[in-house]
């Protein structure tokens, strides 16, 4: 009992530093105006923040490495940016018109990922890894050949060649172009939609972790044999983190794109999937605070090094900066002063629940 | 350890952010980044073109010597695009050094990494606009450039990007224009040429598949030649990963009897076509467009697999014009390498900014709003010679109007066609 | 015809493959970690085979069997001995502090190093792409209507050649079998008296060994040079091991070639567009009907 009321406490405590940290972003930009440059990044950010929550899900909760996540990422943004530019005459007000985009992107993401949870979580390991990384480039591979219209008579499809212009109506207008993407895309996100959905992430998520379902889950990660023999359901509990995860990474895919007029599938390549695995294993797995700050911090680094004229060796000390974080984290002397120190704070600290994570092979 | 690791990032990041916040307050010209006026060129200014138009009398030479017109441009510096982003920026660096060395308009130049990604553009566009930047080269590469252009439009900064080819650039801004040609206008004169030369009768395409540039000149071409009876009677595509191996291509290219392949590719993976195609014995003719310039100076390259390649291109760096060959002379003592055609447009790009100020009567204290209008009437205007073409003009729609050369490679050197 | 063709073409590709997915095998046997930066290792040894070959070849009268055989055979052994002393000095400066570390944290050093490899080598050698010549020359072995470029013919001697080697070196050497008992339980064979971080460094050494020749031969068939070169047939190679069973040193050699076949004929016979998701649908069938790849073995899980 005491153990649950102390969980609920943190995840209010992560919802109010977020809060926290919306209104004194907003309060010092209308007192002291931040720069366009950061200003220009506090979308992306949020929508990184969610990617890596919801690959947070998959990798530290459920404990599956999944090398393919910005594919679900691509489905959701192309689906949702589809639908939010033909439903700008429908829906003339632009927060209704994000949200219903980022609903149908979590959607077509979420079919997605239940389509290849399917065949992805009968395996384990690193044969997991490279099915989710084949996924992610079938994906990528499917929507630089997909051409998609639309018109006053509906939708137009075609695949491998731009079939849809010569058949467009009147007035239609060419929704996805094959590898061109989409461009030309109306810019309605805005910093209070990621906050809104970073939160509505974190709510999806802690209540999913701390009920039954999460439980079965983590039970699941640390013992696939055990929880099957207690007559855990391994596969059905797997699969909801996985769509959930998967759905997640599409309303931040929507997100995303809209704050930038142009996208195209290469984007969302095996590089976006492998990066926002950088955040989490950096953040901790399985820990949401941790993902935040380290998908925040990742995002701003290379940004924040242009100030020093770097140059070409900017991404040369992005990559140092990378490899020293790791192993300084995992030194084991550190980690054992860091766990010594926090026992001198409160003495007899619970084993916290994020770090079973660590269990993963 | 989770939580100390936590509590460090979070006061890093407080930190950065605080520090970063307060330079985008008030932009101070010190913190500007100071790489680009200190270089000097290595050049008596004398060796200058002869045609710049900062030859003509300046009529504020008191403001111009003192303060510099803030020159902001984004493109790839690192990553698998880094060859068009570097070349274009050192490129934009030698011209700026030629006119400040002329003591008339000065420039700053400040180019910015986007490592091909529309996000990181947007980022160093914002970057850019925080250093106080007056005029935009906008972005290198295309997808990135859209992205771009729309924050130049919204933001009232004019932009004339040196190699950004795709329509999405300029559709709908009235304040982006463009050095290179539109991609459509390539490869409906490269279908014309042939058909107008009789070079062949099949024609194979090879293209790159998640490739706006490739993809864009494909397009026009394939509608073209079927509209003046060229018959294509092979198309295949490769895509980023695929890039190497060129073999199956060829052979359908080959059994299908094309007797012309054409290459609406950069120069990279056409040195590979043409190496693969020799050694399985295949010898076509060969068609490039304006990407395929920069073959013949590839470092290790043998050209005589390049022989009888035509192309349609703006620029050579083998031209005989003293304009031409001083550029490529400094550009070889700078950085060591022969410059390509991207390196030529922002040189350009730098030109005709210098020349549209001049004939404005611009002055680096005037707002970014305020030049913009002024450029959007010189560029709308003027007739400008640079080295990727004589006598260019732009239309209201950002596009430039100039005549590609073709060209055809014999003994290792471009030769006119 | 055709047919023939794209099967030459496709076991030349997929033994390029097979030679870096053995390095790829190789490591994740015994240090049971993903080396994402095997992949650049192999650009390296491209680049050190490009600088001694061109800085070489002049030296000798043109057309003399010295000038054929000099500079290229220093490529090679530069190559090799380059990525050799990387391949070591990365393993003890990134890895070998990660040792108890959860495999995940390794994974994304690896990355880490791959950053690093490919912007060192920008900054060193610029981005403009270097071609090199091929080390066999261009001759072409002519079966009737079918060619074959004296480039694939080694490639796929050498593959072969490799993967016996690897094979007998790890059946029958005591460093070998130290490398095995190593994969097997790195606890118990340190209480044998094996060595396991020098063990380990062995492993790296000479999978970075493999890496230059596969980054020599690679740029022979594929001449283009570039600080990216290394990245995709890196991707590739990885999933040629899966495909195979990683850590079985015929299953990478046999994944490697089907999967160059699959990719040359998917081109060829479907669509050059599609054939990168044609590969890797193949990939996720086999994986799902085979879990521990063609010729995995499929470890029992204890309770």
């Amino acid at each position: 009992m005491k153990r649950l009321s102390k969980q609920s406490r943190a995840n209010f405590l992560t919802y109010g530093g977020v809060i926290l940290v919306y209104v004194l972003l907003q309060l010092y930009n209308s007192q002291v105006g931040l720069s366009s440059m950061i200003q220009g990044l506090l979308i992306p950010i949020c929508a990184y923040v969610t990617m890596a929550l919801a690959l947070n899900l998959v990798v530290g909760v459920s404990g599956e490495l999944s090398l393919g996540h910005a594919g679900f990422m691509s489905v959701g943004a192309f689906s949702g940016t589809a639908a939010a530019i033909a439903l700008q005459e429908v829906i003339p007000a632009a927060p209704l018109r994000l949200a219903v985009a980022m609903v149908i992107g979590a959607a077509f993401a979420a079919l997605a990922g239940f389509v290849i949870g399917i065949p992805v979580l009968r395996l384990n390991g690193d044969y997991l890894a490279i099915v989710t990384l084949a996924f992610g480039e079938i994906i990528k591979s499917i929507l630089n050949n997909l051409y998609v219209g639309f018109d006053a008579r509906g939708f137009h499809f075609s695949f491998l060649a731009d079939t849809v212009s010569d058949r467009l109506a009147e007035g239609g207008k060419l929704l996805i172009g094959g590898p061109m993407g989409i461009s030309r895309i109306p810019i309605i996100s805005t910093f209070t939609a990621g906050v809104v959905l970073v939160l509505v992430s974190l709510v999806i998520i802690f209540n999913l972790v701390n009920s039954r379902a999460g439980r079965a889950i983590m039970a699941a990660r640390d013992n696939r044999i055990a929880a099957e023999s207690v007559g855990i359901n391994v596969t059905k509990y797997k699969m909801i983190a996985f769509v959930i995860s998967a759905a997640l990474a599409g309303a931040a895919g929507s997100l995303y794109t809209m704050s930038l007029s142009t996208i195209v599938a290469n984007k969302f390549d095996f590089n976006t999937s492998i990066l926002i695995l950088v955040f989490v294993v950096l953040g901790g797995m399985g820990n949401m605070w941790g993902a935040i700050l380290s998908a925040t911090f990742l995002t701003l680094l290379p940004e924040l090094l242009r100030t020093f004229n770097l140059d070409q060796y900017r991404m040369l000390v992005y990559a140092v900066v990378l490899i020293i974080v790791m192993i300084v984290t995992n030194n084991p002397l550190l980690q054992r002063t860091a766990e010594d120190l926090a026992e001198r704070f409160h003495r007899k600290k619970p084993a916290q629940a994020g770090e079973g994570g660590q269990s993963h092979e | 350890m989770k939580k100390y690791l936590a509590l460090l990032l979070a006061l890093a990041m407080v930190f950065a952010l605080a520090a970063c916040a307060n330079n985008g307050g008030n932009s101070t010209p010190s913190e500007a980044p100071s790489e680009a006026p200190v270089e000097t060129p290595s050049e008596a200014p004398s060796e200058a073109p002869v045609e710049t138009p900062s030859e003509a009398p300046a009529e504020n030479p008191a403001e111009g010597a003192t303060a510099a017109f803030k020159l902001g441009g984004t493109g790839p510096l690192t990553g698998p695009a880094a060859i068009y982003g570097t070349a274009a920026r050192n490129g934009a660096q030698i011209a700026v050094d030629e006119i400040n060395a002329l003591g008339g308009i000065q420039f700053e130049l400040n180019y910015q990494d986007d490592t091909h990604d529309a996000e990181k553009a947007v980022t160093a566009y914002n970057t850019l606009k925080d250093w106080g930047m007056q005029l935009s080269l906008g972005s290198v590469t295309s997808k990135p450039c859209e992205a771009t252009a729309a924050k130049n439009f919204e933001d009232r900064i004019f932009a004339l990007t040196p190699s950004a080819s795709s329509t999405a650039v300029t559709e709908g801004k009235d304040n982006v224009f463009q050095m290179c040609f539109m991609d459509p206008n390539q490869g409906s004169a490269s279908a014309q040429y042939i058909f107008d030369q009789g070079l062949a009768s099949k024609v194979a395409v090879i293209w790159k598949n998640d490739d706006v540039y490739s993809k864009g000149i494909r397009d026009t071409f394939v509608s073209k030649a079927a509209e003046l009876g060229l018959e294509v009677v092979s198309e295949t595509t490769f895509a980023d990963g695929n890039d190497s191996d060129f073999n199956v291509q060829l052979t359908e290219a080959k059994n299908a009897g094309a007797d012309l392949v054409f290459l609406p590719m950069y120069y990279t993976p056409a040195s590979l076509i043409l190496s693969q195609a020799d050694t399985m014995g295949y010898a076509p003719k060969w068609f490039g467009v304006d990407g395929m310039d920069g073959i013949l100076t590839l470092e290790g390259f043998d050209t005589a697999l390049a022989e009888g390649v035509m192309l349609l291109t703006p620029f050579n760096a083998d031209a005989e014009d003293a304009k031409t060959q001083a550029f490529v002379e400094k550009y070889q003592a700078q950085y060591g390498e022969v410059p390509n055609q991207f390196a030529a447009d922002a040189y350009d790009c730098v030109y005709a900014y210098a020349q549209a100020l001049e004939a404005a009567g611009a002055t680096p204290d005037m707002s970014a709003a305020d030049l913009c209008d002024a450029m959007i009437a010189q560029f709308t205007s003027m007739t400008f010679d640079g080295l990727t073409g004589e006598s260019m003009t732009w239309g209201a729609d950002g596009a430039v109007t100039k005549a590609p050369k073709g060209m055809v490679i014999q003994d290792g050197a471009y030769v006119g066609m | 015809m055709t047919f023939l063709s794209y099967l030459i073409q496709g076991i030349s590709l997929g033994s390029i493959y097979a030679i870096i997915a053995l390095g790829y095998t190789m490591v994740y046997g015994i240090a049971k970690m993903l080396n994402f930066a095997h992949g650049d290792v192999i650009m390296v040894g491209g680049y050190m085979c490009f600088f001694a070959t061109s800085g070489l070849r002049d030296r000798f009268a043109d057309g003399s069997v010295a000038q054929a055989v000099i500079p290229n055979l220093a490529g090679l052994l530069l190559a090799m001995f380059v990525c050799t002393l990387l391949g070591i000095t990365i393993e003890r400066l990134a890895y070998k502090p990660l040792r108890q570390a959860p495999s995940l944290a390794v994974l994304i050093t690896a990355i880490g190093v791959s950053y690093f490899l490919q912007n060192g080598a920008q900054v060193l050698w610029s981005s403009n792409p270097k071609i090199c010549s091929s080390i066999i020359g261009k001759g072409v072995l002519s079966l009737g209507q079918l060619s074959i470029s004296h480039v694939i013919l080694l490639t796929v001697v050498v593959c072969v050649v490799i993967m016996l080697a690897l094979t007998w070196f790890t059946g029958n050497t005591r460093m070998g079998k130290a490398m095995r008992a190593c994969s097997e339980d790195k606890a118990a064979a340190q209480l044998m008296g094996i060595n396991v971080n020098a063990t380990i460094s062995m492993t790296f050494a000479i999978g970075s060994a493999l890496a230059a020749i596969a980054g020599v031969l690679f740029t022979s068939a594929y001449p283009t040079l570039q600080p990216t070169t290394g990245a995709l047939p890196g991707i590739k190679a990885f999933t040629a091991a899966v495909f195979g069973g990683i850590g079985s040193i015929p299953g990478a050699m046999l994944g490697g070639i089907l999967l160059g076949v699959i990719e040359t004929f998917a081109k060829g016979y479907i669509s050059t567009q599609v054939s990168d998701a044609i590969v890797f649908a193949v990939l996720i069938v086999i994986l799902l009907v085979k879990p521990a790849g063609l010729l995995g073995k499929q470890v029992a899980e204890k309770v």
